[in-house]
């Protein structure tokens, strides 16, 4: 059984029709990456998968349980986090705050505590910065930040969109990095991109987005070598 | 001692400007609408204690409690049939609706209540202190108002930085996606937000009219633009900055109609709001939020 299983997912942004029935699914301690272009669908599947929107029709299931029509606050507690597009951490409260917000439907101190303790482990900076407003730190601080407030709830799955965005070179190798070292930990990743190359660099299988359908899926590696794909997104 | 005398009386008047100011910001903060119809559950809550009081005999400060639970399940009930269906809806939408929810409340009050103005007594009783050999008198219920603001504003801001709930309410007041993605529950914090606002409204209500002594179903009108008024001169969605705004606008109030002219007061009170946001448009504690790529 997959960890994570999309049936025929039809969902309407307004009166646009965002994905057109998409179909994939992940398995437990996976990096699996969804690409595709700007508009293909990739972060309203994420946030229909983390219950932001609504979709039209199809079905989510979320270790064999049907979370449809959960609501969006309680999808957390089932083990799922969402490290949204354009980080979104609360700009005016600190990263501490931030931090313990991730956590905020854990009622353990202690395992608290201790997660806590594995987060700045993960990431020095955002211990130095426990108490500096999230809106005062970098963009790379702010993913970083964005990433270790998602990880608070201890999630089984992490859906990551576009967690390279507006970034220096030298910090997208260091946000890949810790996706990896995510993923190692034994915690499974759903990741969108449109650095094509760099998701399908660490990815275990990938699928591919055009205009709300799913137009290419398999292994990363394979993908990587495939010439329509580096011809569309890799630009070679 | 009359200049001290007018200052207190300002920092009294100000203090309910402020406590009226933080209803205000805070449903501002996390609904992002202005709620019109704050001041006038300000005139229901203050219509509960004065017929508890007079037909009923209750104590004073029990039915202040009554009046608090009252305003409290007033606000969850206006948010919930009048603003939650509006949730998406464009501001204008929710703006008009709030001023509707305003004159309902004031013509329900005309219905039930009459028109007539009751004279409502001072119902906490308080002796007053006479200092420097009875030069300067300061009634009990100011004192009691200002120190009841003061532990209002001190309790707010510890419930925010310090409580769950609280640190919920920062989040959803920021971004109610990135909120629900934590696992809050985004109405239940609106709904705790309104009532929070509204019992404060009541207890803003039964001191605004134990010092004037006036009740009608317009009381909390005009009080309640000048509170949204001090909530923006302070910076919409700052509880430091409504609990100044108020202050100031009170003192600024009572110290023109005592120096300049009463008549003149209200103006002076709008014109100082003016020039504050031509010179910060934010509001004195208001926040500039920058994106960061």
């Amino acid at each position: 059984m997959s960890m994570l299983e999309i049936k025929d997912l039809t969902v309407y942004y307004g009166v646009i029709c965002a994905l057109k029935g998409i179909s994939f699914h992940v398995d437990e301690g996976e990096i699996i990456a969804l690409i595709g272009s700007n508009g293909a669908g990739k972060t309203t599947t994420l946030q229909t998968v983390s219950g932001m929107l609504a979709p039209e029709s199809g079905q989510i299931l979320f270790e064999g349980e049907d979370i449809t029509k959960v609501p969006g606050h309680k999808i957390v507690t089932k083990g799922m986090a969402h490290v949204p597009e354009g980080r979104r951490v609360f700009a005016q409260l600190s990263v501490l705050e931030n931090l313990r917000l991730g956590a905020y439907t854990r009622s353990d101190k202690a395992e608290v505590e201790e997660t806590l303790g594995r987060v700045y482990k993960s990431f020095p900076r955002l211990e130095e910065r426990k108490n500096q407003l999230a809106g005062t730190l970098s963009g790379g601080e702010q993913q970083m930040l964005a990433m270790g407030r998602a990880l608070m709830s201890k999630p089984r799955i992490v859906l990551m969109d576009e967690p390279s965005m507006g970034l220096s070179p030298l910090l997208v190798q260091e946000i890949f990095r810790i996706i990896e070292e995510i993923s190692a930990s034994g915690t499974t990743v759903l990741l969108v991109e449109q650095n094509a190359k760099k998701a399908l660099s660490i990815a275990d299988r990938a699928y591919v987005l055009e205009t709300g359908n799913i137009v290419l899926e398999g292994r990363a590696s394979e993908l990587l070598e495939d010439e329509s794909i580096k011809k569309a997104y890799l630009g070679e | 001692m009359s200049f001290i005398s007018y200052l207190i009386a300002g920092i009294s008047l100000g203090s309910i400007y402020a406590i009226m100011a933080l209803g205000y910001t805070m449903v501002y903060g996390i609904a992002k609408m202005l709620n019109f119809a704050h001041g006038d559950v300000i005139m229901i809550g203050s219509y509960v204690v004065f017929y508890a009081v007079n037909s009923f005999g209750w104590n004073p400060y029990l039915s202040i409690l009554a009046s608090v639970a009252v305003c409290t399940l007033l606000g969850i009930t206006i948010e919930k049939v009048a603003y939650k269906p509006l949730r998406r809806a464009a501001s204008l939408a929710v703006l008009i609706t709030a001023i509707g929810v305003s004159y309902f409340l004031q013509n329900i009050a005309l219905l039930l209540f009459g028109s007539d103005s009751k004279s409502f007594p001072d119902v906490l009783g308080l002796p007053a202190l006479v200092l420097f050999h009875g030069s300067l008198k300061i009634p009990g219920t100011t004192i009691f108002t200002i120190i009841a603001c003061i532990i209002i504003m001190l309790g707010l801001m510890t419930f925010v930085r310090k409580t769950k709930a609280g640190q919920a309410m920062l989040a959803v007041s920021e971004d109610k996606d990135a909120a629900m993605l934590m696992g809050v529950n985004v109405n239940n914090t609106i709904s705790l937000t309104f009532a929070i606002g509204s019992g404060l409204a009541a207890i803003a209500g039964v001191l605004l009219c134990s010092q004037y002594h006036v009740l009608n179903p317009y009381t909390g009108a005009l009080p309640g633009i000048k509170a949204f008024t001090a909530a923006v001169f302070g910076g919409i969605g700052s509880i430091p900055g409504a609990f100044v705004g108020g202050l100031l606008l009170g003192i600024i109030e009572d110290l023109s109609s005592a120096y300049i002219s009463s008549q003149l007061a209200n103006a002076i009170v709008f014109a100082v709001l003016i020039i504050v946001l031509l010179v910060k448009p934010t509001g004195l504690f208001g926040k500039v939020t920058r994106e960061k790529v």
